[in-house]
Order: C-alpha cells, then sequence, then structure tokens
C-alpha cells in the first residue's frame, strides 16, 4: 500500500527536510520500516531498539489515534494518511 | 453545547436575570462584548468572577494575559519567577524594552494594570513545585499552561486532573505550535495523549531550537479565546480536540483526542492520585554526572595560549555558527556527529563547544562512545566563553 506520513518540523530535518514521504506497506510498522531505511537518522525518533512506539511520539490514522487501534500493526490502505505528534514543550 | 465550568450565579433573593454589578465604566469599555448575544452582560458578569491562572508570562502568557485582561477576567492569577531579559522580547509582547531587569510578574502586573484596571492580579513570585501546586491552582477556575519545559507540563496536567479543572493547553517550537483543553471530567488529559515525556535533551528547547516570534502570538491567544469559552459556556472548546498550527504551510490540522482507558493519572485505575517528583519523572535527576568532563572557559583559553594542541569543536547548527564561533574552532553539528566522526584525529585534545553547555556534553558522550577518549565539554559554552575571555563574541 501506497501512503503518505506527515512530519513535522523537528523530524522533517531528518528527512533531508520533508515534511511528507511516501510509504510503502502493509501495516504502520512495516511503513515506518519502509522510511527508517531510507532516512536512518529519522528511524530512532519514530520507535525504539525493539520497534515499539514511544510514549512522547503518536501517530495518528487518518485522524485517529493507531494506539487505540491496533498500534504499529495496524492495516493501511491505499492513500492513507499518517500524522506523526511529537511531544513539544515550548512556552 | 458546553456549560460555563463557573458555578451557576446565584439565583432568587432580587437578583432577577440580567442584573449586573457592572460600572458604567465597564458598560462602556466592554460594550462590543454586551451587545453579542452570547456574552451580554451575564457573560461579562461571568468574565468578571471568573479567576484564571496562566502558568508563565512568557511567549504564550503574554498574549493571553493580555487578552484575558482586555476581555474583563476579573481575577487573572501569574506564576513566573524569571526576569524580563532582552531575548524575550521578539516574542514576549507583554514586556517591553522600559521593563528590561524587572521581575516578569512587576513588568506583566503593570502592563495589565494599564490596560484594564477592573483586572486585579494574583501574583505568584515562584516556580510551580509539586509542593504548591494544588494550593495556588485550587482557588482558580481555568488554567491556561504556557510553561516552556516538560517537568511543569506534567505537574500542571497532573494538578489539574486531580484538582477537576479544565487546562487550556498550548505549546510551541520553531514554527509549529499544538492546542487543546485538557478536561479529565470531560475528557482527555495530557497524558491520554503523551503519557511519558522524551528524555532530556531529545527534543531541544526553544533557547536551543529557536521559535518565531509571531507563532507564540497565536497559539497563546487560542489559549485566551479557549479560556474565555470555558468560562461562557458557548461554542465548542477544544476539549476532546488537538490542532496543530504550521506556521511555514499556515495551517491548522485537527485531530481526536480520546481518553486512554489505562491513563495513569486520569484512567479506570490510576496509579498517581497525588503529585509525584516531576523532574525525577523526566529523567532530569537520572542523566549521568560529569566529573571531570568538563572544563571552563578560561582553563580551555590557557591550554590554547600554552600551544597544548586542543582542538575546539563546535556542535551547533551552520545558522547558530554564522551568529558568532570561537576562532579557529571546527564545526560539526551534533546530529551529523556519528558519520563525520571520522574527520577527527583520534590522538587530538578535542574540547566540544555549543551554546550553553548542554549539547556538547552529548556530543562528549557520542565522541566516547565512538573511541575517543581525550574529550572535554566546554562549561557553559560559547556563551561562557564570551562572558570570561572574548567579549567581541556576541551573546545570543
Ligand atoms: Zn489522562
Amino acid at each position: 500500500m501506497a501512503v503518505t506520513l506527515t512530519l513535522p518540523t523537528v523530524l522533517a530535518n531528518l528527512a533531508e527536510g520533508n515534511k511528507t514521504l511516501e510509504a510503502e506497506g502493509h501495516t504502520l510498522g512495516d511503513a515506518i520500516d519502509n522510511v527508517s531505511g531510507r532516512y536512518p537518522q529519522l528511524a530512532s525518533r519514530l520507535r525504539d531498539e525493539d520497534g515499539t512506539p514511544y510514549p512522547f511520539v503518536t501517530f495518528y490514522l487518518n485522524d485517529q489515534d493507531i494506539r487505540l487501534n491496533g498500534g504499529f500493526d495496524v492495516e493501511l490502505h491505499e492513500g492513507d494518511e499518517i500524522t506523526i505528534v511529537p511531544a513539544i514543550a515550548g512556552g | 453545547m458546553t456549560t460555563s465550568v463557573l458555578a451557576a450565579p446565584p439565583k432568587g433573593q432580587g437578583q432577577g436575570r440580567g442584573r449586573t454589578k457592572l460600572s458604567h465604566d465597564e458598560i462602556l469599555r466592554y460594550s462590543r462584548h454586551l451587545i453579542l448575544p452570547e456574552v451580554g452582560p451575564q457573560g461579562q458578569q461571568r468574565l468578571k468572577d471568573a479567576r484564571v491562572v496562566l502558568i508563565g508570562a512568557g511567549g504564550l502568557g503574554s498574549p493571553a494575559a493580555l487578552y484575558l485582561a482586555a476581555a474583563g477576567v476579573g481575577t487573572i492569577g501569574l506564576v513566573d519567577f524569571d526576569v524580563v531579559e532582552e531575548s524575550n522580547l521578539q516574542r514576549q509582547v507583554i514586556h517591553g524594552t522600559g521593563t528590561l531587569g524587572q521581575s516578569k510578574l512587576d513588568s506583566a502586573s503593570a502592563r495589565i494594570r494599564d490596560l484594564n484596571p477592573h483586572v486585579h492580579v494574583e501574583r505568584f513570585e515562584t516556580r510551580l513545585t509539586s509542593e504548591n501546586a494544588l494550593e495556588i491552582l485550587a482557588d482558580f477556575d481555568v488554567v491556561a499552561d504556557g510553561t516552556d519545559n516538560f517537568p511543569t507540563r506534567y505537574l500542571v496536567n497532573d494538578a489539574c486532573v486531580l484538582l477537576g479543572k479544565p487546562n487550556a493547553y498550548g505549546s510551541i517550537f520553531r514554527f509549529e505550535g499544538q492546542a487543546s483543553v485538557f478536561y479529565a471530567k470531560e475528557g482527555p488529559c495530557y497524558r491520554c495523549l503523551f503519557r511519558e515525556p522524551p528524555p532530556p535533551g531529545l527534543v531541544p528547547s526553544c533557547a536551543e531550537g529557536g521559535v518565531l516570534g509571531v507563532l507564540p502570538g497565536i497559539v497563546g491567544s487560542i489559549q485566551a479565546l479557549e479560556v474565555v469559552k470555558l468560562i461562557l459556556g458557548v461554542g465548542e472548546t477544544l476539549v476532546g480536540r488537538l490542532v496543530l498550527f504550521d506556521a511555514l504551510q499556515l495551517s491548522f490540522r485537527e485531530l481526536a483526542l480520546r481518553k486512554d482507558p489505562g491513563c495513569p493519572v486520569c484512567g479506570n485505575a490510576p496509579t498517581i492520585t497525588e503529585l509525584i517528583d516531576y523532574e525525577a519523572f523526566c529523567g532530569i535527576e537520572a542523566a549521568p554526572t560529569y566529573d571531570g568532563a568538563e572544563v571552563s572557559a578560561p582553563d580551555v583559553a590557557r591550554e590554547i595560549r600554552e600551544g597544548a594542541g586542543v582542538v575546539l569543536l563546535d556542535v551547533r547548527e551552520p545558522q547558530e555558527w554564522d551568529i558568532c564561533h570561537i576562532e579557529g574552532a571546527m564545526l560539526l553539528p551534533l546530529g551529523t556527529l556519528p558519520a563525520t566522526l571520522g574527520a577527527l584525529d583520534d590522538r587530538a585534545k578535542i574540547v566540544t563547544y555549543c551554546h550553553k553547555g548542554v549539547r556538547s556534553l552529548k556530543a562528549l558522550e557520542i565522541l566516547k562512545s565512538a573511541g575517543v577518549s581525550n574529550v572535554r565539554s566546554l562549561r557553559g559554552g560559547i556563551d561562557a566563553w564570551s562572558r570570561a575571555i572574548d567579549p567581541s563574541v556576541p551573546r545570543y
């Protein structure tokens, strides 16, 4: 499945400045592996060494929090949009 | 349809509907509110009766305080312990050149008094801590979180959940902002969104990473707007919704937030039932110590004078290098470091430096784990160098 990932600026800098990335995969975890392969610096910011999500980076699949829909195992469909929301604390 | 977070006004005793205690001055001042059917005299009275506390009088707190004061919120609490500095004025619009060096509370209180003398300011010139947070926040109807660090954000969240208060939340970084209303009585809390903070140093602060000056104006105004809606009980608040704002694209995205049944503070079986040690929770005490790994600016200057073969490694970003750098240094930004290590002679006496001495310690760790043994970090960064050694290097 071809899907789109939207990155915040803080992570786009680790993907050669790209705020949106095209990715391939049957599950969200596959899509993340796919972009991590292309942008190794991004990999460790999206998931930990065991491949599980961090508690301070939330993934949305078409506006729904994936933690409530199967986490990284959630199945993707053609054209899905994934939004990555990291915790920021500036004020 | 929302209801006001304020308790319903007392009925009877001749206090007929529509009667308010607004003075003629106030009626004139708030006339554009009074003619809105959604506000009217009763809504304005609600604003006057409301007590709102702002955590932080900085980038977000500035516009929030100004708009809430202008709108006629009767009591505004301010919690801050900083002093107004020159580098604040690019975005902290409640302060001014004339208040440089004053406490932010003095500066903000004076500005609020000038803007609207009907507003009562309650001052808390302190860091918000686990010891004082419940006591300070308990007396207010709404909290607006505009702090600049993770420990205080989790502290504000947990205190609001424990006290049953709504938190008009805003957060900013570089060109992007987030806003929501965390109100555990009616929806999710901050921990439902981010259960734990990132480890220290992973997400740079605005002081390290920068922030566009107009951005907090937009996000802080959204916080003020949500506070006003919560008080008036009108419209749809951001409870259960997260707004992401991107200043460069000028785009707003809205994401649905759901209450996490496993949330440690507002879930079905909470494990956090009182305030905890938030510095420790955010890993700040767990940070390794760097005994002997740091070196002072005067010592580095002396070693350079004595020709000890010191290699100064600037691990900041190229745009920071363009602001200023130490003569003879070499630029290898922290983010490139594992890959660019090959450029270094492993027999060199390396001193890493950054802006204030935090990132250079991370660089030191990376170099050590790559087998570079003779490496130290400049304590206080180029800022300390400017103060102690070379005043021609501008501070930023
Ligand atoms: Zn929660």
